[in-house]
């Protein structure tokens, strides 16, 4: 007998592969997702990976990505793949990627920053640095964002 | 730099474009000596927006424009202008900018210029955003040291006061980095010393530096101090503020041990860093670095407005 865990399969969703060891929850928060939405969901932790060494997958049935949550679980999990199923299979694959400048996403860290002005039209923007560790720096004032502010910031949380 | 360019912060020049600027300069420095009236900018205004209090910056613009032949119009102050009524930062420079060629801008809050320069069509000179950058100062201060040596390359520097927030101090480092100073001398007690973003760029520029807690261990070895101010206010703890304070004083006595062609930078103003007996030295360096200010800004309006 196989003794190895097994999920089954999603009829309509999306399945989110190749997340960061231990970020799924992360990815989940950033999808808004509770469990008390009543949908489906498997969520896999630290499974083995040939390419991560380890690696989470999260399945969500009924649930197709919105171009935002994309772009924020690249930042979280930057070799994420998003399949996207239909009828059991899976119609289109997506590997996420980090833009070189990302636009509107996040907040800086600095208060004294003019991004950080209540009532000015601006867009932060934050040139990406490297990706592994995620480093990030502002295009207006100089700080520097890394994994931890940006989880802070899209999932609530520290790591 | 082209005509028509933004300048943020310093790092916005190559070190080409400082040493033909720093010629222009020379030209413009001969012509206000000799009292004459240029006419390049006829017909051309300048706005100077100062969100924050400025003496020499300011003024030095404006009496820049005057001398190249053009005007400016000045925002006023915060009570008697349409900010009161809470215009946004934004709406602000949209109308300078219809008004004005150039707009030189200051602001407390960091990015302030860029995002002007985003804003604007015309060219926006940063003169000081937050504790970030004031690359025209760093232009003067770097045109000060090659008036004194006739080089800025290897030459042994020392930078002294609050390295973490005063933005003075932090371009006149970004300057050097467009240049091969022999060593660079980082002098502040440590929790004003300069942010590790600031000392990675030093490492990435192989440019030698140490850090130091005292001006007299290393005086003897200086040949430009640039001096600013430590700032009372950041330090949580008064006393510790007296404590040091003194290990940070410019004066007569400490320079007793400089090299004789040791020259002392200050962007002004000055509080207690840096005492008035110094001013009688050969080593005061700081009014002519003023007076600089003005040769220096024509010669960069110049550059954005007429090519």
């Amino acid at each position: 007998m196989e003794k190895e865990l097994r999920v089954s399969k999603i009829a309509e969703g999306t399945v989110i592969d190749h997340i960061d060891a231990g970020r799924a929850l992360y990815v989940l928060r950033i999808l808004g997702l509770t469990g008390a939405e009543g949908l489906t969901i498997a969520v896999v932790m630290n499974v083995p990976s040939q390419k991560l060494g380890r690696k989470d997958i999260v399945k969500v049935e009924g649930v197709t990505l919105r171009r935002d949550q994309v772009s924020k679980i690249a930042l979280i999990a930057p070799s994420a793949t998003i399949n996207i199923i239909r009828n059991y299979d899976v119609i289109e694959k997506v590997k996420v990627s980090v833009p070189p400048l990302v636009e509107g996403l996040l907040r800086c860290v600095n208060p004294n920053c003019i991004t950080n002005q209540p009532n000015e039209p601006v867009t932060s923007k934050f040139r990406v640095l490297t990706i592994r560790p995620l480093r990030l720096r502002c295009e207006y004032c100089g700080a520097e964002l890394n994994h931890n502010d940006v989880v802070a910031q899209l999932a609530g949380g520290t790591r | 730099m082209r005509k028509g360019s933004d300048i943020i912060t310093i790092l916005d020049l190559r070190r080409e474009d400082l040493e033909s600027l720093f010629e222009e300069t020379d030209l413009m420095l001969r012509a206000v000596e000799r009292g004459e009236r240029l006419e390049v900018l006829k017909g051309r205004i300048m706005a100077t927006a100062f969100f924050e209090p400025s003496t020499r910056t300011k003024l030095s613009f404006q009496t820049a424009m005057l001398r190249l032949g053009g005007g400016f119009i000045d925002l006023p102050p915060e009570e008697l202008s349409s900010r009161a009524k809470g215009e946004s930062f934004a709406d602000t420079i949209r109308m300078l900018d219809s008004y004005a060629d150039v707009i030189v801008i200051r602001h407390r809050l960091e990015g302030a210029a860029r995002f002007a320069a985003e804003i604007a069509e015309h060219p926006v000179i940063n003169g000081g955003d937050g504790t970030r950058d004031h690359p025209t100062q760093a232009m003067i201060d770097l045109y000060t040291v090659r008036k004194a040596f006739g080089t800025i390359d290897g030459l042994v520097y020392g930078v002294l006061g609050d390295l973490k927030y005063g933005r003075a101090a932090r371009s006149f480092i970004l300057a050097l980095t467009l240049y091969k100073p022999k060593k660079v001398y980082l002098i502040s007690p440590p929790q004003l010393s300069f942010r590790p973003e600031t000392l990675a760029l030093l490492e990435e520029k192989s440019i030698e530096f140490e850090e130091v807690y005292s001006i007299s261990e290393v005086i003897a070895e200086l040949e430009v101090l640039y001096v600013t101010r430590i700032q009372r206010e950041r330090f949580p703890d008064p006393m510790e503020y007296e404590k040091i304070r003194g290990s940070y004083r410019v004066s007569a006595d400490i320079l007793k041990g400089a090299k004789e062609r040791l020259i002392i930078l200050h962007p002004l103003p000055r509080v207690d860093e840096l005492t008035y007996d110094v001013d009688s030295t050969n080593h005061a360096w700081y009014f002519k670095q003023a007076r600089f200010g003005v040769p220096l800004r024509m010669a960069l309006l110049k550059r954005l407005l007429a090519g």
